[in-house]
């Protein structure tokens, strides 16, 4: 199950002053009671950024995964690393941001549409791969996944058919094992 | 009664008990001589089985508030961690003041609360409070039990996490079912936490990178704090400061860890800080700080701060480095095992025209204060320095008395000195001082409180003396809220607002209690009573001493200003509304 927060810039390209940088943040977490709250509860208090939190399980029973996408200048990435390696609860505390990662994320895209507009509307799915899980006489809901890049894209593409609602996992993402695109 | 069939001391059990015995058991596992705690229906269950197994003394405060500063001052002055054991909702609530106190002060205490059964959670059920989700931000860490079979396992956790790294708080709810609940006992002997080991050795390179440093340094500074007194790194320190001829200011939580009738001792830094200390930090050409971590209090503001001065800082706490002040060198590990290696990789330095700078500054501004008739605090604690010969425990609580407690009293052992530094808890003293005199009977404990602080946790009065602690209670009364009647005058153009505060007669509050109480209304009394309080070890002591009613804590460095806003002791004056009529002078420098 995965638990998901807003993205807090809505299109992904918040303005930010030069010296503050986009990261993306890696959490093991031990899957214990509060565990999530004092990571939620830490970038409150400190009045740290999120602009995307997701949580799942991962491969061992115990523990979960946490993909934080944060801004901030280094030394404020700097006290967040730190802060989050402080935590009980924090088994590894890594900064894709200088690596190569692979980062998707999911998003649900129900798009209004009429017999007319709907070739057009699956033909914009198609080139972004996208499926349609749902229809119905005035709308289409597509299933995407991708960078945020991509996501951003076709969100743009359909926005002219008129976007009736969003859902966003917001950004996960694994270390690169394999130099390249696969 | 069959919990007496198991012997207290014994780690194992296959007989199934329930949590409260494991609950008491494991306390008695842990070495645990002292719980300080209030009982009500959550807990209710856990005190039973304090009845059978009574090797734990436990000391009923008169405030769960009071529990918590008794276990702070605990802790501190034994260095083992304090434990306090609360009842739910209210209970609870009224722990978070100290916890927060003990959060910012890295004070291992652990607080058992209380809790309704697990169903009952989240229901608004009576005398519910989530207060593990209320103190998450002032916890090092929390625990909520949800099974017995965690208990015992939960409560070693605890104690390790308390006491280890950088220690601090932390929490343990127990919802009452489970405390019912049963499961044999059985007592880890070890803690593994694959996500938590602190780190204890510094890492080499940067050990030497520090050395280099300190052996090209031609007017180095040690700027010490807590974590020295925490590691128990005095020697060490002090043999630092002996090979290099380094001069060494302390923060507040550091007074004590350098003995300040040393030569090579300035005294306390920062914004009471000494004139010489915050002027050594101005000019100092390789700053040593250890064991402290930059507080606004101490540097002022933060970009004028040993500006020229290349940094080493040493730290348990790697979130403590490069947090406010950026530094050249930073070393994460023990404060003491850092300093050992530390000692053998530097050269004894020349520093002799630092030192001679340092002496001058000394002679120019001194610590000083006028006497007359009426008593100054400056006075009483300068003479209580003198009388006890540093050896005493002192606890201060927050304001003015505190910050000349720091300057006059002449500190010469670690953990002599226990106050609320980073919190700044008005009302910490008096139940901290009697945390402390349970653990510690080798030397007086002294609370030395302001007359509005006195007056936050007066209730523990009543504990103080059922216990016949050989405590000795100051209240320094101005008849102010002085530190904040300070700021109104000196940046508020003197307009008062709500800082004359009225108290009982201290000294039938006293007797009321049954406390012997003394007041003093002059200067020539003073050294006669304190003598009279530190002779009398049957019991408590409370003396008044009424002191000038407006006066003024200097140094001073404004808020968020640098050394060159430094405001000296002004010259004497005449203060004719306090009746002091300036005619001396006492001068006491450092060292
Ligand atoms: C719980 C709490 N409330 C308010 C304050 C703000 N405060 C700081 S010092 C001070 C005055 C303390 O007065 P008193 O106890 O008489 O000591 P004095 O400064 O006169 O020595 C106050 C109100 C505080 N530190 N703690």
């Amino acid at each position: 199950m995965a638990q998901v927060e807003h993205s807090s810039s809505g299109d992904g390209h918040a303005v930010v002053a030069e010296h503050v940088q986009r990261h993306t943040i890696s959490l093991l977490v031990e899957n214990k009671f509060g565990a999530f709250n004092r990571i939620a509860g830490l970038f409150a208090a400190k009045g740290y950024n999120i602009d995307s939190l997701s949580v799942g399980p991962t491969e061992e029973e115990d523990t979960s995964r946490m993909t934080i996408v944060t801004r901030g200048d280094d030394q404020v990435i700097e006290q967040i690393m730190k802060q989050l390696n402080k935590l009980i609860d924090t088994i590894k505390v890594v900064d894709l941001t200088f690596e190569s990662f692979v980062e998707r994320e999911l998003v649900l895209i129900k798009v209004q549409s009429t017999p007319t507009s709907r070739p057009e509307i699956m033909q914009i799915a198609e080139i972004f791969r996208a499926k349609v899980v749902d229809i119905s006489p005035k709308s289409l809901t597509l299933e995407a996944t991708g960078g945020q890049q991509k996501v951003d894209a076709i969100i743009k593409m359909l926005k002219p058919f008129g976007l009736k609602e969003i859902a966003r996992t917001g950004r996960v993402a694994l270390k690169r094992e394999f130099q390249g695109e696969v | 009664m069959s919990a007496n069939k198991i012997a207290p001391s014994s780690k194992h059990s296959s007989r199934p008990m329930t949590g409260a015995e494991i609950f008491v058991r494991s306390l008695i596992a842990e070495g645990v001589e002292v719980i300080f705690g209030y009982p009500g229906g959550a807990i209710i269950g856990v005190y039973d089985a304090l009845v059978d197994l009574s090797d734990i003394k436990h000391v009923l405060v008169r405030h769960e508030q009071g529990a918590t500063h008794a276990a702070e001052g605990y802790a501190k002055a034994t260095g083992k961690p304090g434990v306090v054991l609360v009842t739910s909702g209210p209970g609870a609530t009224n722990t978070v003041t100290g916890i927060a106190d003990a959060y910012m002060d890295s004070i291992p205490i652990v607080v058992f609360t209380g809790q309704v059964p697990l169903k009952l959670i989240g229901n608004d059920a009576f005398q519910e409070a989530d207060i593990v989700g209320i103190t998450r931000p002032i916890t090092k860490h929390s625990y909520l039990v949800r099974d017995v079979r965690e208990l015992a396992k939960t409560i070693k956790e605890a104690f390790y996490i308390a006491t280890t790294g950088r220690p601090g708080p932390v929490l343990v709810d127990l919802p009452k079912d489970v405390m019912a609940q049963k499961t044999v006992f059985d007592y880890p002997e070890t803690v593994k936490l694959r996500s938590y080991n602190p780190v204890v050795e510094g890492h080499l390179k940067q050990i030497k990178k520090a050395a280099e440093l300190i052996n090209s340094a031609k007017r180095p500074l040690l700027y010490v704090g807590g974590g020295v007194i925490q590691s128990n790194a005095s020697d060490e320190l002090r043999s630092l400061a002996e090979k290099i001829h380094c001069p060494v200011t302390t923060t507040l939580h550091g007074l004590g860890s350098f003995p300040e009738n040393n030569p090579l001792a300035l005294g306390m830094l920062g914004m009471h800080g000494t004139w010489y200390s915050n002027m050594a930090v101005e000019y100092c050409d390789v700053l040593i700080a250890v064991g402290a971590r930059f507080d606004d209090r101490v540097t002022g503001k933060v970009e004028a701060f040993a500006a020229e001065a290349k940094k080493i800082h040493i730290d348990i706490d790697p979130s403590a480095i490069s947090k406010n002040v950026q530094v050249d060198v930073p070393i994460v590990g023990d404060v003491k095992t850092v300093l050992k290696s530390l000692i053998d990789l530097v050269d004894p330095l020349e520093t002799s025209d630092w030192l001679k700078t340092i002496q001058q500054w000394k002679k120019e501004h001194p610590l000083r204060y006028a006497t007359g008739d009426a008593i100054r605090a400056q006075y009483v604690i300068q003479k209580l320095g003198e009388l006890t010969g540093g050896d005493a425990i002192v606890v201060t609580d927050v304001g003015q008395h505190q910050m000349w407690t720091a300057q006059f009293f002449n500190w010469t052992h670690p953990r002599s000195h226990i106050t609320s530094g980073g919190l700044g808890t008005m009302g910490f003293s008096l139940p901290a001082a009697m945390g402390a005199s349970f653990g510690r009977t080798d030397m007086p404990v002294i609370s030395v409180c302001g007359d509005g602080g006195f007056q936050m946790n007066s209730q523990e009065m009543a504990t103080i003396v059922e216990y016949k602690l050989p405590m000795k209670i100051f209240i320094i009364n101005n008849g102010f809220l002085g530190m904040v009647r300070q700021w109104q005058e000196l940046f508020w153009r003197r307009r008062y607002s709500h800082v004359e505060i009225s108290g009982p007669d201290f000294v039938k509050l006293a007797d009321a209690y049954g406390c012997p109480g003394y007041r003093v209304e002059h200067s020539s009394e003073v050294e006669d009573v304190i003598r009279k309080a530190l002779a009398y070890k049957e019991g408590p002591v409370l003396v008044e001493f009424v002191v000038a009613r407006e006066d003024n804590v200097y140094p001073m460095i404004p808020a968020g200003q640098t050394v060159k806003e430094m405001i000296d002791t002004p010259a004497p004056v005449d203060h004719p509304s306090n009746g002091v009529k300036e005619e001396s002078i006492m001068v006491l420098a450092k060292g």
